[in-house]
């Protein structure tokens, strides 16, 4: 029975898959794309009633909002250039994420692969109570720990300061990074680090010239869910800092709050913060479906 | 080429305090006890075992992966203790091969010269070399782990040739090959440590590999070196139950029995009487009264007669397994269940009469508490 189904309904069925490919496609991608025409129009055309779907045919696209929000300028008014309240603030926003996410990546992952190696090669004792204990620090809201950490921070001068959020993202990142490559290392064999010893190598230098370049796949890997939630953070970010170290997320949600909101330039400002997380994400995406799927894989 | 020696040595694994605290499990297990053991130089030395016996503890403590507990290793006329593996002038073959797969053929291969810092020509003339051996010229610029299996295998061997250590240790390396792949290998390995004359330390569970390919044979159970010997020496007189029972293919026949005054020997159950005439027992070992024994017999060592009462015990066949070159019986005696090897020609069927005499010359007997051989 089921060998004759599948000659005669091969056809429905695979319409059916990609119907149904379709709409979940359709589903996870609308918000984006909302957002991108959102940020191409102008602002009567954001908030006409009668809403407006494809460029060049419902509206004319213009990239005010761009500018706007990257030279800190207002464009609109008939009279000519009009100097606005915050000069180029998204730029200096942007790059402020860009640190702060790229450096605290850099050093959870580092940090935590470190670990990882030790937590699944030596004998640590306690090495279970020790990696539940990690464990277990994700097992709380962050938002929990709002409060302590203000004050931390309040006497650690660490208020508005790069080191402060890059200390934080990093070791709200580390457990994360920590399981994740223990996981990994579990599933390299320990004979390659043994081989290389053999061979006249210190451990050292075994991991360096074989562990690592076999763990660069889940390490990118871990490094794109780091960098995005360090990225996307808002609570803290918000909170702990008031100009100098400040980064996008709390600066889009402070556009919506002053006055008429200029969705216009909050899709833009949107937009731009996706784009440095796509292009990460699609650098290292040959090494991101090896990593995710290492364990599957490997024999 | 050198000589490796282990004097006393012992290895316990601790167990980790939390796993003590939790289960009451005793501080440790030892993996080796008192192992005294020499190679010789240039010998091929098979450490055979079931798994778990020590073989591999031993091997890798040899390479320095593992830490002696207590006892001496040498390897020539350095004790290398407390030397890390790099520094021991040996080469390890892994199970899996452990063949690094980011890096090439030929950067496996070289990747040990290149820790000795040689000089590139040197490299160059010793892949060459190793390449041309093997029969891996035309892989080197590949990666391994697209390779089949055989071909791994040797690249893994060329990695380990091209050091010219002191040492070889195996890690039971034909284990993932095929059955007729496994055959082409051992005597392609043993002809191999002819020509190179490298002291060879071999480890494996499979007594087919261990009988054809060693100069001798060093037989472990349960962290004890039970008996070291020519393949021939450990086949033919077998000094203890365990290594009767592990060598030889079916395993022997074990009849309970009792010997009696050091001279008649009588199955527990059922007729079987033989005299020990024309071998001699340990010197301590001849003694007065009933003392319980097992009596080995090997399934080629007993022979399938018609007449059963000339035969030293009789019984009905159940099982027959032709395997072509030869046939294996299982025949339902008085003293037991006794498996019988005999030529293809002759032919018996399930429930069939048989009687079976027993090579006098060729018996085994062992002492029930102390599982030692008693004959010399």
């Amino acid at each position: 029975m089921v060998a004759s189904n599948t000659g005669s309904s091969s056809i429905g069925q695979r319409l059916l898959f990609w119907m149904a490919l379709g709409i979940v496609f359709i589903f996870f991608m609308f918000p984006l794309y909302w957002i991108l025409i959102s940020s191409i129009k102008t602002r009567a055309e954001v908030t006409d009633r009668v809403p407006s779907f494809f460029p060049f045919i419902d509206f004319q696209p213009t990239l005010t909002n761009y500018q706007e929000l990257i030279t800190g300028e207002t464009v609109e008014s008939a009279s000519g250039v009009q100097a606005s309240g915050s000069r180029a603030e998204f730029r200096d926003r942007l790059i402020n994420s860009v640190i702060t996410a790229g450096i605290s990546t850099v050093l959870a992952v580092g940090l935590g692969t470190l670990a990882a190696y030790a937590f699944s090669r030596f004998r640590i004792p306690a090495s279970n109570d020790l990696q539940f204990f990690i464990l277990s620090t994700r097992m709380l809201p962050p938002i929990v720990v709002l409060i302590p950490i203000y004050i931390f921070f309040t006497d650690l001068k660490l208020q508005d300061s790069f080191a402060g959020l890059i200390i934080l993202y990093t070791s709200i990142n580390l457990p994360f990074v920590v399981w994740m490559m223990k996981g990994f290392f579990d599933e390299i064999p320990v004979e390659y680090e043994e081989a290389a010893m053999v061979d006249g190598y210190s451990r050292l230098e075994a991991i360096w010239k074989i562990v690592i370049p076999e763990a660069i796949p889940a390490m990118l890997a871990t490094a794109v869910f780091s960098a995005i939630t360090a990225w996307n953070e808002f609570v803290f970010a918000n909170l702990l800092n008031r100009n100098y170290a400040s980064t996008v997320p709390p600066y889009l949600n402070s556009i919506v709050g002053v006055g008429a909101i200029e969705w216009g330039r909050v899709a833009a400002g949107s937009v731009l913060f996706v784009i440095p997380i796509v292009i990460f994400t699609y650098l290292v995406r040959n090494h991101l479906l090896r990593g995710v799927t290492f364990g599957a894989v490997r024999r | 080429m050198a000589e490796v020696r282990l004097i006393n040595v012992n290895k316990k694994f601790e167990t980790a305090w939390t796993r003590r605290r939790a289960t009451g499990e005793s501080a440790g297990v030892l993996a080796v006890n008192q192992l005294n053991l020499t190679i010789q130089d240039g010998e091929f030395l098979v450490l055979l075992g079931p798994s778990g016996c020590g073989k591999t503890t031993t091997l890798r403590m040899i390479a320095g992966l593992e830490t002696a507990t207590t006892g001496q290793i040498m390897i020539g006329d350095r004790e290398v203790n407390q030397l890390p593996p790099g520094d021991r002038d040996i080469a390890f073959v892994f199970q899996f091969y452990a063949l690094y797969p980011h890096l090439s053929v030929i950067d496996n291969i070289t990747f040990p010269l290149r820790a000795q810092k040689l000089p590139p020509d040197e490299i160059k003339r010793r892949v060459e070399r190793v390449a041309r051996l093997l029969r891996i010229d035309h892989i080197l610029k590949r990666r391994p782990n697209r390779l089949p299996s055989g071909e791994q295998q040797r690249v893994a061997l060329g990695r380990a040739i091209v050091r010219q250590p002191q040492v070889f240790l195996m890690d039971e390396p034909l284990t993932n090959l095929d059955a007729s792949l496994r055959a082409e290998m051992r005597v392609e390995l043993k002809h191999l440590q002819q020509e190179l004359g490298t002291t060879m330390v071999y480890v494996t569970h499979d007594q087919t590999e261990a009988m054809s390919m060693s100069h001798r044979i060093a037989v472990m159970n349960l962290g004890v070196l039970q008996q070291v010997g020519t393949p021939l020496e450990i086949y033919n007189r077998p000094q203890t139950l365990f290594v009767a029972n592990f060598i030889g293919s079916p395993p022997m026949n074990l009849i309970p029995a009792r010997l009696h005054d050091g001279r008649q020997i009588a199955s527990e159950d059922g007729p079987l009487r033989l005299d020990l005439n024309g071998h001699r027992l340990q010197a301590d070992s001849a003694q007065d009264g009933d003392r319980k024994v097992l009596l080995g017999v090997r399934s080629e060592d007993m022979h399938l007669a018609d007449e059963t009462d000339a035969a030293d015990v009789s019984g009905v066949v159940t099982v027959r397994e032709p395997l072509g070159d030869e046939t294996i019986y299982q025949v339902e005696t008085e003293a037991g269940a006794l498996l019988v090897k005999t030529p293809p020609r002759i032919v018996r069927q399930p429930g069939d009469r048989v009687g079976l005499t027993i090579d006098r010359r060729r018996i085994h007997l062992f002492d029930r508490a102390t599982e030692h051989s008693l004959l010399v």
